[in-house]
């Protein structure tokens, strides 16, 4: 019992000790965590809400004297609000649907390594085939098919495609650990497959998951603004980055402070979640470069 | 080699079939209909609109219907657009989409592969941070961000090329574009080819070439370079479906008159035969770029196309 508790217990310290000496990393860490809470906060700096209008100043550029952080829109709608408002969407629907993605990918890859064989082969035929599909296409056909501005159609819609690395992953993981010891042993002793699948095969499949979790948020932050610049995500009057850097686009040339406010969270999101993710990957896989 | 390339072709045409039945499933189930939005029409005119395009028929017949007609190469016609079949409207705006993903991946290539080579070879630390920084900012700048950046600032600011339009295929309207497409795509590609390079100027065989006397270039050009480029040309699958859904981006912030906007305008209308051309379309395209990234592995790493 003891041994089993310190080998996790030693990976685990020495990763962090590991990220913590990384300056990619904190710096990663520091980026996030200014923006998450000032995406919190927000609400409770300004008077304004992200849609309320403020007729005074129409198009405002930013100044900090008028209590307009970040100017206004074409509707006097506060852009420090919507900004934030649209960064604190974008997070939650990202982690949203990586966790739907990822409960996708994890069910169908184990299933699919356990089971081996014909229904093995089947099973990854179908995520070849999906993975040779420019996958935004069908999630562009999905949610603009779906009535408009629901949310957990867009949620659906990206969990239900970003699966497929995962499934890979966990895969290729549960074929290595169907031939170890421990596995044999639990079906010698006359545990039910499904049992051995949900006790012994997930447990162990979480530790590289975990790792490829942190680059499927950016990328479904990505996805998101994407959708929502297209026009088949978020839809007005609420924010996301996505929607924010259309309109943004629509008027750079007369307010290009629309553009290049939400542009510049969105990279500075991005850039800080890859980093982190990189720099986890580095420092719980050491084999990994 | 022609008979895997032959067998690899066949092999489209199933991946091909389910693509267009879980599309067509997916479309046709979703709630709405093309004559939803005109409010005025009348049960039986709507009763002969539904006939006339085959509405009436169970979904399975629809369905068989249209393979048939794929089959003789008729998309149908569009329910939106009444003047037009489908055919025409996508073979409108094909070439200029087509045009836009080729030179944007030859772009990537000339771009991603040399600068990856140089900065393998240079190894200086300027070198690596600034390729560094650049393939960061690559990553995380999305096609939507990268397109109106580069209008606002040398369309609006500097003045040195035309924000969007088309002029019908003049060279500087499609300079923004490119560069669009292509900057990210080029950025990781550049980081793939130092990393790999990298690694194979260490391998024994380099050395050895080294050992018998050979100069740098040549260890570089007739030795190194091959198995370096493999996990260049197997990203190419993944950087072509990023252009082609870069595209989409792309013809929207630049006003183009490619074939993107159909598949989004015509989800929205259930313009169903626009949509279902679109994804024929784009799944074959991207199938067949694909295999041709295959191909070229396979001719670079013999030992791949027995597998």
């Amino acid at each position: 019992m003891s041994e089993r508790a310190a080998a996790p217990q030693g990976l685990w310290s020495e990763a962090a000790r590991r990220l913590r000496s990384n300056q990619q990393v904190v710096a990663a860490l520091a980026i996030l965590a200014a923006v998450t809470l000032l995406a919190v906060v927000a609400p409770l700096l300004t008077p304004w809400s992200y849609d309320s209008l403020d007729w005074q100043h129409l198009a405002q550029p930013p100044a900090l004297t008028a209590g307009h952080w970040f100017g206004t829109d074409r509707l006097g709608r506060d852009l420090f609000v919507r900004t934030l408002a649209g960064v604190r969407l974008s997070l939650l629907i990202s982690m949203l649907a990586s966790v739907v993605s990822l409960m996708i990918g994890v069910l169908w890859g184990a299933v699919a390594g356990f089971a081996g064989g014909r229904t093995d082969g089947w099973m990854m035929r179908f995520v070849d085939v999906l993975y040779s599909l420019p996958y935004l296409f069908v999630v562009i056909i999905l949610t603009s098919l779906f009535p408009r501005d629901n949310i957990v159609v867009l949620l659906l819609a990206l969990g239900a495609v970003g699966w497929l690395t995962t499934a890979r992953i966990v895969r290729a993981q549960t074929l290595a650990l169907k031939r170890r010891e421990f596995i044999e042993a639990a079906r010698a002793g006359g545990v039910a497959p499904r049992d051995i699948l949900l006790r012994h095969v997930l447990p162990n499949v979480l530790g590289p998951v975990a790792v490829y979790a942190t680059l499927i948020i950016p990328q479904m932050i990505l996805s998101e603004s994407f959708l929502s610049f297209l026009g088949v995500g978020v839809q007005e009057p609420r924010a996301s980055l996505g929607n924010l850097i259309y309109v943004g686009a629509q008027e750079m040339e007369s307010a290009p402070w629309m553009l290049l406010l939400p542009a510049a969270f969105l990279v500075a999101l991005l850039l800080a979640l890859n980093l982190l993710g990189d720099g986890l990957r580095d420092a719980l896989d050491p084999r990994e470069r | 080699m022609l008979s895997y390339a032959l067998r690899r072709l066949a092999g489209i045409v199933p991946t091909l079939l389910v693509i267009v039945t879980v599309s067509f499933a997916i479309i046709r189930l979703a709630p709405g209909g093309p004559f939803d939005q005109e409010q005025s029409l009348s049960a039986p005119v709507r009763a002969n609109l539904e006939r006339l395009y085959g509405f009436d028929q169970p979904l399975p017949v629809q369905y068989l219907r249209y393979l048939g007609a794929l089959m003789r190469g008729d998309f149908g016609p569009s329910l939106r657009q009444r003047d037009f079949t489908v055919s025409e409207l996508i073979g409108q705006g094909l070439p200029l989409s087509a045009t836009l993903g080729v030179c944007a991946i030859a772009l990537a290539l000339v771009i991603g592969i040399p600068a990856g080579i140089l900065a393998a070879v240079w190894r200086s630390p300027r070198a690596d941070l600034s390729l560094a920084l650049f393939t960061a900012l690559g990553i995380a700048l999305p096609s939507f961000v990268v397109g109106p950046l580069l209008a606002l600032v040398f369309g609006v600011w500097l003045r040195w090329l035309p924000v969007a339009g088309w002029e019908h295929g003049a060279p500087r309207y499609l300079v923004l574009p490119l560069l669009t497409l292509a900057l990210p795509v080029a950025a990781y590609l550049a980081r793939l080819m130092r990393g790999s390079l990298l690694e194979v100027l260490r391998a024994p065989f380099v050395r050895a070439a080294r050992a018998r006397g050979l100069g740098a270039a040549r260890v570089l050009l007739r030795h190194a370079l091959r198995p370096a480029l493999l996990p260049v040309v197997s990203y190419l699958g993944p950087a072509i479906a990023f252009i082609v859904t870069g595209s989409l981006v792309v013809e929207a912030v630049f006003a183009l008159p490619g074939t993107g906007r159909f598949l989004v305008q015509g989800a929205i209308d259930r313009d169903y035969p626009l949509v279902m051309g679109m994804v024929v379309v784009y799944g074959t395209l991207t199938l067949v770029l694909n295999l041709l990234a295959d191909l070229a592995y396979g001719w670079l790493d013999p030992g791949a196309r027995h597998e």
